[in-house]
């Protein structure tokens, strides 16, 4: 299927994942506008992306000149009328439910008609997200993984109004941007996450027990599944207190005993146990290296 | 340090022409039961258990919290027919003693095995952690959140598994899942371990061939 979507906007374009979204559509010969509310953030990332394609140049994975072309697709700015030009959105600013809704909310005013709102939410309903847009049945979930630019797995989920146009469209563009959509429902977390935070929690549990040391327990999990990561070092690693945040997005709303978060994970965190970026979580660290140096 | 083995029947562990089956001598500190009656022996580094879903309590008895003794379960996890993994789960008491786990571990490692060290409580760490996560994918399924394949591929690209969750249960066998879930869930009593839909018909649809 060919995309009719020429000109993408990147809402948050100065945060981990819209940096990252953006590269992935600059890259595949979108016209991408980021848009931050954070000019600092925005510089950063601009100089991020800088770096990345530099060093895709020097891997042979991209030519100057089309690096040359990729950084002049893409445009950086703070003011929301800007976004008018663009066919798709794709918001990935702070995950909160009201930020999002007011952004849409704004953004239904400031775009053609046709232009069509995706939202990179982990935890959050599309359908929520959309009420309020007064385009519902043009907003879509895209889902990113972390990091975007490398990941090519995006999960698109239509909200309960979304148009099958839509889903359609979304579709398109993520096999157009050289991604892989997944399609699933507009339920908590997805699959991804649906399926991890749990199975994260369950293991800060069997420590909590006393089953296993954490590192037996990522041995184990390591060594029969091939997983890359095991549970605890994949939780020092995104941060105990990201894990007890997406436990408070999804037990409220799924009441799954396994999505509540542990008593020894927001111990930890009360304890300043974060995980790598305090220099001690289930692991410790030592705090004067930089991660992976 | 040498280890013995008391066989009965073919081993889930060391299958028929395993290696370590062939690696036996005949002063042996370390004795291996698999699947043959447990004879306690104080004399021994290490006596080892090979277990399914029980306890090591039920071969060694208990004594509210006390018990341990030169005597451990073992178990190396295995899914469904696949190759044995290099992962072998140690099972201990709250007395174990130090000396018995040492030596147990040396003769597994010895035999290029990975060895974890666990408590002697039900579905060890691979069960008790992956059986809840086998039941909500196989719910997942039942409830149109996704395809088994988009599932499983969400898990392999988004994750960097192997394989995904509906992939590898249905390798594992679901009546297997069924037996393994149904003895955690004895344990536990939560919904995570309840045995899933697709697991009971496959018990059911066992049980009639
Ligand atoms: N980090 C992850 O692993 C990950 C993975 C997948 C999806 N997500 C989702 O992506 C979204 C962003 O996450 P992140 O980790 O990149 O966050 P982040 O904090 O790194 O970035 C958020 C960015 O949004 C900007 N912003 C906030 N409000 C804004 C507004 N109203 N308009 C424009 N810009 C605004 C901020 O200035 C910031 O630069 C969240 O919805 C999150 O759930 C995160």
């Amino acid at each position: 299927m060919i995309s009719s979507i020429k000109t993408v906007a990147v809402c948050g374009a100065g945060g981990t994942m819209g940096a990252g979204i953006a590269i992935v559509a600059a890259r595949a010969g979108f016209s991408t506008i980021c848009f931050d509310t954070a000019t600092a953030s925005l510089d950063r990332a601009a100089k991020q992306t800088e770096g990345f394609f530099a060093k895709s140049v020097e891997r042979g994975k991209i030519s100057a000149p089309d690096k040359d072309a990729v950084m002049a697709r893409l445009s950086r700015t703070t003011k929301l009328d800007d976004l008018a030009a663009a066919d798709l959105v794709i918001e990935a600013v702070f995950e909160d439910l009201s930020v999002k809704k007011d952004l849409l909310g704004k953004l239904g005013k400031v775009c053609p008609e046709p232009t069509i709102f995706a939202s990179n939410t982990s935890t959050l309903s599309i359908t929520e997200i959309a009420s309020g847009s007064g385009r519902d049945d043009r907003v879509v979930g895209l889902h990113f993984c972390l990091p975007a630019q490398l990941m090519k797995l995006i999960e698109v989920s239509p909200g309960i109004n979304t148009s099958d146009a839509t889903l359609n469209a979304a579709w398109a563009w993520c096999e157009a941007a050289g991604q892989l959509p997944v399609k699933t429902q507009d339920k908590p977390g997805f699959i991804l996450n649906a399926l991890l935070v749990p199975f994260n929690n369950d293991a800060i549990r069997a420590v909590e027990a006393g089953v296993a040391s954490p590192a037996d327990v990522d041995t184990a999990i390591k060594l029969a599944l091939g997983y890359k990561m095991g549970p605890l070092e994949l939780i020092d690693l995104v941060g105990l207190d990201t894990q007890v945040r997406l436990c408070e997005a999804f037990y409220p709303v799924t009441l799954d005993p396994r999505a509540a978060a542990p008593p020894l994970l927001t111990r930890m965190v009360a304890a300043g146990r974060l995980g790598r970026k305090s220099g001690r979580g289930f692991y410790a660290y030592d705090t004067g290296k930089m991660f992976g140096g | 340090m040498g280890y013995s083995i008391v066989a009965n029947g073919e081993s889930r562990s060391f299958p028929n022409g395993d290696a370590f089956l062939a690696g036996t001598t005949d002063k042996a500190d370390v004795v291996i039961y698999l699947g043959a009656e447990l004879v306690a022996d104080d004399s021994k580094a290490a006596i080892l258990v090979e277990l399914g879903t029980e306890s090591l309590g039920r071969h060694t008895g208990e004594a509210s919290g006390e018990e341990g003794s030169n005597v451990l379960g073992f178990a190396r996890y295995r899914n469904g027919s696949d190759a044995p993994s290099k992962l072998v789960e140690l099972v201990r008491q709250p007395r174990t003693k130090d000396s018995a786990i040492a030596a147990a571990k040396a003769v597994l490692e010895a035999a290029g095995l990975t060895v974890v060290v666990c408590a002697d409580q039900a579905g060890r760490i691979i069960d008790r952690l992956v059986r809840p996560k086998y039941n909500a994918a196989l719910r997942f399924l039942d409830e149109g959140l996704a395809t088994a394949k988009d599932m499983d591929l969400t898990c392999r690209l988004g994750l960097g598994y192997a394989d995904g969750p509906i992939e590898r249960v249905e390798r594992g066998g679901l009546a297997h899942h069924h037996d393994v879930t149904k003895a955690l869930f004895d344990v536990f009593a939560t919904p995570a371990y309840a045995p899933a839909r697709r697991a009971i018909v496959a018990k059911q649809r066992e049980k009639k061939t």
